[in-house]
């Protein structure tokens, strides 16, 4: 019955999704009071709506309602809890089903927290929420129905991909939506002030929040889902350029640069027609990362068409909301007006370049991801595109991107003064200078690829907390006087140099990594024992366990350095009887400058000998170290006074944030 | 409307088209791309000998390299594999289920360093009776390999029967591999 009301409900959802798409619309272009005031109201009802669709589905997968065809296909009453849950959206009817409640959760957030803006400007942007929610939930009725039921209803479930049964991946999808439709957010404030002809500096302070907010849990979970294939896949890789992660990574690198751009938008009232621009990009590369991986394409672009009714609703979705709002754009924004000029070296020109080079490796990764679809539909040739591609393409890019960062971040606005600057990247430099130095005398050098990677690392962290000091005026007035003034810096200077160190650590941590990793691969025996870059590896032996839905093998290391016991690790082979399959569970011991990473293999021969890999990866933990400070600088960004005080407060009504400044 | 405020010269209106004609394009790719369906998508191949093509073998695993000869008489699988390609990973299972069934599987090793390639096939097991080491992908080339993994269906006269995209499935295994194999002995 509950599955019934569900359904009820998400028809319901449609339909107010209908009217929160054009009624506000028409009421805002005609300016009728009580037409605008409808999109609040709809959009609320929209979150109460899917609310509960969201929760039916998940109490069908908890109790295991095997009448649900759902249920059946991705769940098994021998689960636990928390993946019974997770496995409501780790496939596709779900995940769109928690996409479009998110959709609503900000819908509705707008309505609340919109206050200050004006009321038909607010109505345009949740009409815009309600057009794309409605052409989800389009999609969903008709193609991707998460509440069919089956009748009779079989026994027991065919279980989740056990490699999906993980804390890390039960929360992936859900960090990855709220950031691909916290750009829908920044995409609807985009199209409105296409609509309304108007983008100024207001307007900058209205989307940033959204933005931010988005990009944050963008960057939480790409990087969880980095952090996941480095420890579940079982081989020490955290990032293989498969479509799947170029699908969250194009619309982070867009949305970094919305996010930059925007900036430029609200101090300095140039660059509009860019940022909106941007704005409809990011989103659009949100809504294909969302079909790439959620039309079971885990392969290739291709599996576009592995249903083609979904592929072709897919499709004219795509054109709808991109070819749309493109159109929109290229009709609306001539006629967006710059305001200020500015010379080369500026704030604004090191903003510019930060884009540009972002763009295009925007570009680059859709290229090398698309590509071979484009190949094969213009001459019939079939190539694949791996990771050489982007090593040859990406890498490149990030170079002079990494290499202006504390620059571009000295800069003044308007017209910099680079010499004024040299004393400042001179301290910059000549720190730099010395960690490169100091890290070749403690290891050996491994190549120019990593001398560059540490080099720029070190660059863009020292830059930052220079810029920091140079803010804070820390060389003048005194010792204490620099430590006020440095406590007094708004939020929003903290996040940036906090953001930008976390860049730097990651890209420590990436090429330390990348060019730095100990592997051996061996056959032992219980007892047996390896060196593993200065550790001592002993081979415990092999016990089988069992959990909650699997039977295991676990292998046991014992490590130690010298007569110190530096960890007991365990690594298991793990069989899935439901599911038919195996994983790998890496043994890892996590410090602050090293991984040590075993794992457990198959038996080698009948002596009781087994195949282990070990591995020792240095800085292992400061690649998503560096990302998890990236989010939480964004966090501290959002609470900004100069976003509280933009920001709608319902109960204390204020001025037009222009005015606030 | 756009009279209203001050519209722009037109070759600078034109200028900001220049997205909306840019998605037009990458939109007329996946129409054309929705008309392929990559489970079908029929190989040029399918039907005829295999290609001519001769592979070293990979460096460390011991054992002949693969070429057109050797699949002069089958039946036989020839999977193109990447110890890089994560769905590589998923299908693994169902190789090594089908090598202890006594299907002969042959690898093609893609765009792969020798060293990982050994990894994966240590970690993971070893299916293959053996394994071609396709470094430069010029192999790959003259298969049509559109991405890995791909398995291809080799009957007994040396012909290409059937090619798979994409990881193999146990469900892939049951409704397709396995009736293909026994109706190309």
């Amino acid at each position: 019955m509950s599955i019934e009301l569900g359904h009820y409900a998400l028809v319901l959802a449609f339909a107010l999704a209908l009217v929160q798409g054009t009624v506000p619309l028409w009421g805002a272009a005609r300016n009728d009071a009580a037409q605008i005031a409808i999109a609040p109201i709809a959009a609320l009802l929209q979150l109460a709506c899917l609310t509960f669709v969201f929760a039916v589905l998940i109490y069908a997968f908890v109790v295991s309602d095997f009448s649900v065809a759902l249920v059946v296909a991705n769940s098994h009453a021998a689960k636990p809890l928390i993946y019974r849950v997770s496995g409501v959206w780790g496939n596709h009817e779900g995940s769109l089903v928690l996409w479009v409640w998110i959709l609503a959760l900000f819908g509705a957030c707008v309505a609340l927290r919109g206050g200050n803006l004006p009321a038909a400007f607010r109505a345009r942007v949740l009409a815009v929420h309600g057009i794309i929610g409605a052409g989800f939930l389009a999609f969903m009725l008709f193609t991707s129905n998460p509440f069919l039921r089956l009748d009779p209803a079989p026994l027991a479930g065919r279980g989740l991909n056990p490699i999906l049964q993980d804390p890390g991946l039960a929360l992936h999808p859900p960090m990855l939506y709220l950031g691909y439709v916290g750009f829908a957010t920044a995409y609807a404030f985009a199209i409105a002030a296409l609509i309304e002809g108007r983008v100024d500096a207001a307007w900058a302070r209205w989307v940033r929040p959204w933005t931010l907010a988005a990009w944050s849990a963008l960057t939480l979970g790409i990087a969880l889902g980095s952090w996941w294939a480095y420890y579940e896949l079982g081989w020490g890789g955290f990032w293989f350029w498969d479509p799947v992660e170029n699908a969250s990574f194009m619309p982070w690198l867009a949305g970094t640069a919305l996010l930059h751009s925007a900036i430029v938008v609200e101090k300095r009232d140039t660059l509009k027609s860019w940022t909106v621009l941007l704005a409809i990009v990011t989103f659009s590369l949100s809504l294909l990362g969302t079909f790439l991986v959620r039309s079971g394409v885990l392969t290739s672009v291709h599996a576009f068409a592995v249903d083609p009714a979904r592929g072709v609703f897919i499709l004219a979705l795509l054109v709808v909301a991109i070819g749309g709002s493109l159109l929109l754009y290229a009709w609306r924004a001539p006629s967006l007006q710059g305001g200020g000029v500015f010379a080369p070296i500026s704030r604004e020109g090191g903003l510019l370049l930060n884009n540009l080079l972002l763009a295009t490796a925007t570009a680059t990764v859709l290229l090398g991801t698309l590509y071979p679809l484009a190949l094969e539909a213009l001459t019939g040739a079939k190539i694949s595109v791996g990771p050489p591609y982007f090593d040859a393409t990406f890498t490149p890019l990030m170079v002079p991107l990494l290499i202006a960062l504390p620059i571009g971040a000295m800069l003044s606005w308007k017209r910099a003064d680079l010499a004024a600057l040299a004393p400042r990247l001179g301290v910059a430099l000549a720190a730099t200078v010395a960690a490169v130095g100091l890290h070749l005398l403690l290891h050996a050098p491994r190549g120019f690829l990593a001398l560059l990677g540490f080099a720029l690392g070190s660059w863009v962290i020292v830059g930052s907390l220079v810029e920091l000091a140079g803010r804070a005026a820390l060389d003048r007035g005194g010792v204490a006087g620099g430590l006020r003034r440095l406590a007094g810096l708004p939020r929003s200077a903290w996040a940036m140099t906090l953001a930008h160190i976390g860049l730097g650590i990651a890209v420590l941590g990436i090429t330390a990594t990348g060019t730095g990793q100990s592997e051996r691969i061996l056959a032992m025996a219980a007892g047996d024992r390896a060196e593993l870059a200065g550790y001592d590896v002993t081979f415990e032996g092999v016990r089988p366990v069992e959990g909650p839905n699997y039977v295991a093998d676990q292998g046991r290391f014992t490590i130690r350095r010298g007569d110190r016991l530096i960890a007991v690790l365990a690594s298991e082979k793990r069989q899935f009887p439901v599911e038919g399959s195996t994983t790998t569970e890496a043994g890892i011991d996590t410090g602050l400058f090293r991984d040590l990473y075993v794992v457990l293999g198959d038996p080698a021969g009948r002596d009781g000998l087994w195949n282990v890999r070990l591995y020792h990866n240095p800085l292992a933990l400061w690649i998503w170290g560096g990302a998890a400070l990236m989010a939480a600088a964004g966090v501290l960004a959002l609470s900004d006074r100069r976003l509280r005080v933009g920001a709608p407060r319902p109960a204390r009504q204020r001025l037009v944030p222009a005015a606030a400044r | 409307m756009s009279t209203a405020t001050r519209p722009g010269s037109t070759p600078r209106r034109l200028l900001f088209l220049v997205p909306a004609v840019l998605f037009a394009v990458v939109g007329a790719f996946l129409a054309v791309g929705l008309t392929r369906d990559p489970a079908r998508l029929p190989s040029a191949l399918v039907g005829k000998p295999v290609p001519q093509f001769s592979l070293p073998p990979l460096e460390g695993r011991g054992g002949a390299g693969l070429s057109a000869a050797d699949l002069a008489s089958g039946p036989v699988l020839v999977n193109v594999f990447a110890s890089w390609c994560v769905p590589c990973r998923v299908e693994h299972p169902q190789l090594m289920r089908l090598a202890a069934q006594g299907v002969t599987v042959h690898g093609i090793n893609y765009k792969d360093e020798p060293k990982a390639a050994l990894a994966f096939l240590r970690d993971l097991g070893d299916p293959y009776a053996l394994v071609g080491a396709d470094r430069d992908g010029r192999a790959g080339i003259e298969w049509g390999v559109y991405g890995v993994p791909e398995t291809y269906v080799i009957d007994r006269d040396g012909r290409i029967t059937y090619r798979h995209v994409g990881p193999l499935m146990a469900h892939d295994l049951e409704q397709k591999l396995l009736p293909l194999l026994a109706e190309a002995r």
